[in-house]
């Protein structure tokens, strides 16, 4: 096997045995990516050399040193809306094709001061909005189990660098299921902590109410390295959680017994791939058999999620993305007639049609006459929905969901049809309504050899135990081993 | 038909905070453009506001003093519009859930006291401001973007146009007070915008209103109201209807004009900020800056009155800027005679100050060095005349009274031999004096007393000199 192929807590053994050096591990990941990225196309700007020169730094101090934290010289990548001070950051849009920003996301300060090594940023839907990635300005990235599919989105790039191993792992963001839906697509782990539990700060905002950085693994317990090096209180973001430092392995392997996971019949409705059905019932016999009990729960109002969703996601967005006018930085009309109309031109020709879509919806549902309609009623379902989840886990201690209802779909197959694409979201955008975490991990394949991916959920601050109902699956499944065959047809 | 105007104000007051409301930069007025401006004040993208505990601070303490209701629960909103001076294309403000409501404030007019009340005081950020008359076309200076600001909005109670100034100088009166605005009008520290609309006297419905924004002056302030009042009159005699308009005044040429009516009013689209919590206060917080308020303008005028026995005038005069209080106060404590004190703060420095183009916020002298000099005009080191002298000095130079008096000579002469010698010299020059005086004219004491003091250059001390002279032409007379 590949050094490039394995795990964060493989490579951290290796590296701890002194067995191998930080600069052949990222050596390794580099060549992956020389080998690889023309067929996936998952990155919009790469750091290379920078990250080869880092690892020979490390390589030097590591020497004389006997502690590495965990997640020393171990090369990642993240999404392309987290600042990144001296290294472009487009939001995949052209709105900011050049924009170099003078800050970075406390995620990447974070992650520099544990010692990860920044390989570069991942493609993504403009501004996040998109579940394909094929709303990015530059490039559509490749599902690496059959090149024609999309891999979900809207942090796809993200998704494909850990399922590709061109990244031990990589950050992406959840505003309604962007790192839980491209992950099952796939195949690897994505989770979307609860709303707070990493800073904002630095993440480009598209519904700041909603929005949340997490991270893109290759198994569950690289998932709790990565929550370990990011979750943390941020002066910087009055909306981050001021709470203990924990550490997310502890508890990891401690198993399910007694334990009791809900079954929502909202989660299997219409629309729902026969093969994903089958693997949730499939996990659920799993877990019945390591001890867990399955329960029945239901909810009231989920139906009504989606469209609530769409009303506050958009309504954040139209008053976000208003700070793009061509004034100060990025993308500028050439020409122009006064100022309204640089303002026009500049968005119109710097924002792709998906984001101009949500402006539009969200700046009609803020409207004066029809907020009360639209976003105070939004906002009135979403008080109704975070109740549902409180009953709901006052009987169970995660919920059992499918991530999406099916598999990766075709390239160009929904961009038609923006309702069918939003569709595709179902599942994932009542956890961030309610800012519950969520994690979804491969669940096996389907009859054409595409990933299915399970998403588990639970109350607020509930990683823990969610970690330690993923982790408890994987083991027995032993998934983790399926590798993407990054062919056309599989 | 007999009208009256009805006036409601809003006032954006600039808070005195060291820095922005939602970033660390300072918040210092007159540097350089686009120095005091950092990633989140420029609303670059992914930046996040975290507000500043001195703004909640200094809101609620002027939502006390002007005797409002603090809320438990407020929050911020957005107020989204485009405009090259404000960077992230929304203000953040307050909107349906302000910090304060319900307040009051009493003003005086011709002897009559009446309410205005506060309808409510919320918090926002302040804009940039615009440069128009650059070679480069029209350029944007954020460093103000960020600055925080309270506006204050009232109920429509205000009748004149001298109600509205009394009220508009109470309020900021009592704003700089409490210290959480220096009100610096000519720096845009303190801004009104005007809600007018005439009726019948009497009736109990409102008329139309038009609304002028960004007074800056009190006398921008009235002249607007009467302007205003008068054009709204005249339309309305000549039977047309006021239009719900938004008008610019134009101070230069004391005229105003119309700016966007009501159908060209933005739809700013407002809803709850999201990356910010909401503002949660609670009684012991609230009870606390309470606690901490300084003394009123009120309460401290009645207690000069009860404590210095000063005549009202002066309480009034002294009370009714906090600068020329504190002033007042710190020289009363070194140098316990309020009266001398109050005679010289109201009528020798305001001229000096005028002269020099000063006001009493950047008053050259201190008050430890008025205290030395009237001691030395009270215990009769330097008469009043030289007095005034030395107070000029001081404004020059900036030196200690004391050494003035010592460098320019100017101490008394009260030894009598030397009077005399000089005395005798002036009334053996002046026969047609002593003749008058022996005549019965009394006058011309003093024209000898004028002799005297301009023989010693005013040094010589009234008293004495007045005596001896009484003393040699009674000589003289036999």
């Amino acid at each position: 096997m590949e050094l490039s192929q394995k795990t964060i807590h493989e490579i951290n053994d290796l590296l701890e045995k002194k067995e191998v050096t930080v600069t052949e591990v990222t050596q390794s990941v580099v060549d992956r990516i020389a080998a690889v990225e023309n067929k996936t196309a998952a990155y919009l700007s790469l750091q290379t050399e920078e990250a080869l020169s880092a690892a020979r730094g490390l390589d030097a101090q590591l020497g004389e040193r006997k502690k590495r934290t965990p997640l020393e010289g171990i090369p990642y990548a993240l999404k392309d809306n987290m600042c990144t001070e001296g290294i472009l950051t487009t939001c995949a849009s052209k709105m900011l094709y050049n924009f170099n920003p003078p800050y970075n996301a406390h995620v990447y300060d974070r992650l520099s001061e544990d010692g990860g090594i920044l390989l570069g940023k991942t493609n993504m839907d403009e501004f996040a909005m998109g579940s394909s990635t094929e709303n990015s300005a530059y490039q559509i990235t490749h599902n690496p189990w059959n090149l024609n599919k999309v891999p979900g989105g809207s942090s796809g790039g993200s998704a494909v660098a850990v399922a590709a191993d061109t990244a031990f792992y990589t950050l992406g963001s959840d505003t309604g299921g962007s790192i839980r839906q491209p992950a099952s697509f796939c195949g690897v782990v994505g989770m979307k902590p609860t709303y707070g539990l990493v800073s904002r700060y630095g993440l480009v905002a598209f519904a700041s109410s909603l929005d949340q950085i997490g991270p893109f693994t290759k198994d569950v317990e690289d998932c709790a390295l990565v929550l370990n090096a990011i979750v943390g209180h941020d002066p910087k973001d009055s909306t981050s959680l001021n709470l203990a430092k924990k550490d997310y392995t502890k508890d990891l392997k401690q198993g399910v017994k007694g334990m009791k996971i809900g079954v929502a019949q909202a989660f299997f409705g219409e629309g729902l791939q026969p093969e994903v059905r089958k693997s949730l019932e499939e996990a659920m016999a799993v877990y019945k058999a390591l001890g867990a009990e399955i329960v029945d729960v239901s909810f009231q109002h989920l139906d009504y999620a989606l469209s609530a969703y769409y009303m506050i996601s958009s309504a954040e967005a139209s008053s976000n993305l208003a700070r793009y006018d061509g004034i100060r930085y990025g993308y500028r009309a050439e020409e122009f007639d006064g100022l309204v109309d640089l303002y026009r031109k500049t968005r119109s020709q710097g924002f792709g049609e998906e984001v101009k879509r949500r402006i539009m919806l969200g700046t009609y549902a803020l409207s004066s006459g029809y907020y009360d309609a639209y976003y105070k009623k939004a906002m009135q379902v979403r008080t109704l929905i975070k109740d549902d989840f409180n009953q709901v886990f006052g009987g169970c201690d995660a919920l059992l969901t499918p991530t999406a209802p099916t598999t990766a779909f075709g390239i160009g197959e929904k961009t038609s049809n923006p309702l069918e694409m939003y569709l595709t979201d179902i599942y994932t955008v009542p956890v961030n309504i309610a800012g519950i975490p969520g994690v979804s991990i491969p669940c096996g394949l389907d009859n054409n050899g595409m990933p299915i991916g399970m998403q588990l959920l639970g109350p607020i601050l509930s990683e823990e135990t969610l970690l330690k109902v993923a982790w408890a699956y994987e083991n027995e499944k032993g998934l983790k081993n399926l590798k993407a065959p990054l062919e056309t047809e599989v | 038909m007999e009208y009256e105007m009805v006036i409601g104000m809003e006032i954006h007051v600039e808070l005195g905070t060291k820095t922005k409301i939602f970033c660390s930069c300072p918040t210092e007025f007159g540097q350089d453009e686009n120095t005091h401006t950092c990633p989140v004040c420029l609303g670059m993208p992914g930046v996040l506001p975290v507000l500043n505990e001195r703004v909640v601070e200094y809101a609620t303490k002027a939502g006390l003093a002007l005797n409002c209701e603090i809320a438990h629960f407020s929050k911020m909103d957005r107020k989204n519009y485009f405009y090259p001076d404000l960077p992230k294309a929304y203000q953040t403000s307050q909107f349906d859930l302000p910090i304060c409501t319900g307040g009051v404030v009493e003003i005086e007019v011709e002897g009559k006291k009446k309410d205005i009340g506060i309808t409510r005081i919320h918090i926002e950020e302040d804009a940039g401001k615009l440069l128009h008359e650059s070679a480069d076309g029209t350029l944007v200076d954020v460093n103000r973007c960020g600055v925080p600001l309270v506006e204050i909005v009232t109920e429509p109670d205000m009748r004149s146009a001298e109600e509205a100034r009394v009220f508009a100088e109470k309020v900021r009166n009592i704003l700089e007070y409490t210290g959480v605005s220096d009100c610096k009008m000519q720096e845009g520290s303190m801004r009104f915008d005007v809600n007018l609309s005439i009726r019948e006297k009497g009736a109990d419905v409102l008329g139309t209103r038009t609304e002028m924004k960004n007074l800056n002056s009190f006398r921008a302030l009235v002249r607007a109201v009467q302007y205003e009042s008068k054009r709204q009159i005249i339309e309305l005699k000549k039977g047309h209807e006021i239009i719900q308009e938004t008008r610019k005044w134009d101070d230069t040429k004391g005229v105003s004009s119309s700016l966007r009516s009501k159908e060209e009013a933005q739809d700013y689209r407002y809803f709850p900020e999201p990356d910010l919590v909401p503002i949660v206060l609670d009684d012991a917080y609230i009870e606390k800056i309470k606690s901490e308020l300084p003394e009123l303008p009120e309460a401290k005028k009645l207690r000069y009155i009860a404590q210095y026995k000063l005549p009202e005038y002066d309480a009034g005069v002294l009370t009714a800027s906090g600068v020329t209080a504190r002033f007042f106060e710190a020289a009363v404590a070194i140098y316990d005679e309020p009266k001398q004190i109050s005679n010289w703060l109201m009528v020798e420095i305001p001229p000096l100050l005028k002269e020099k183009e000063l006001t009493m916020e950047n008053i050259p002298i201190k008050p430890e060095q008025l205290a030395e000099l009237l001691k030395l005009v009270k215990d009769g080191t330097i008469n009043g005349t030289s007095g005034k002298e030395v107070l000029k000095e001081m404004f020059n130079s900036g030196k200690n009274p004391t050494d003035i008096v010592k460098e320019q000579g100017l101490a008394q002469v009260s030894d009598t031999g030397e009077l005399e010698a000089i005395i005798e010299k002036i009334v053996a020059d002046n026969p047609k004096s002593v003749e008058d005086i022996g005549a019965g004219n009394d006058k011309a004491y003093g024209f000898l007393t004028g002799q005297v003091m301009k023989a010693t250059k005013g040094k010589a001390n009234p008293q004495v000199a007045n005596k001896i002279i009484r003393e040699v032409v009674a000589k003289q007379l036999g």
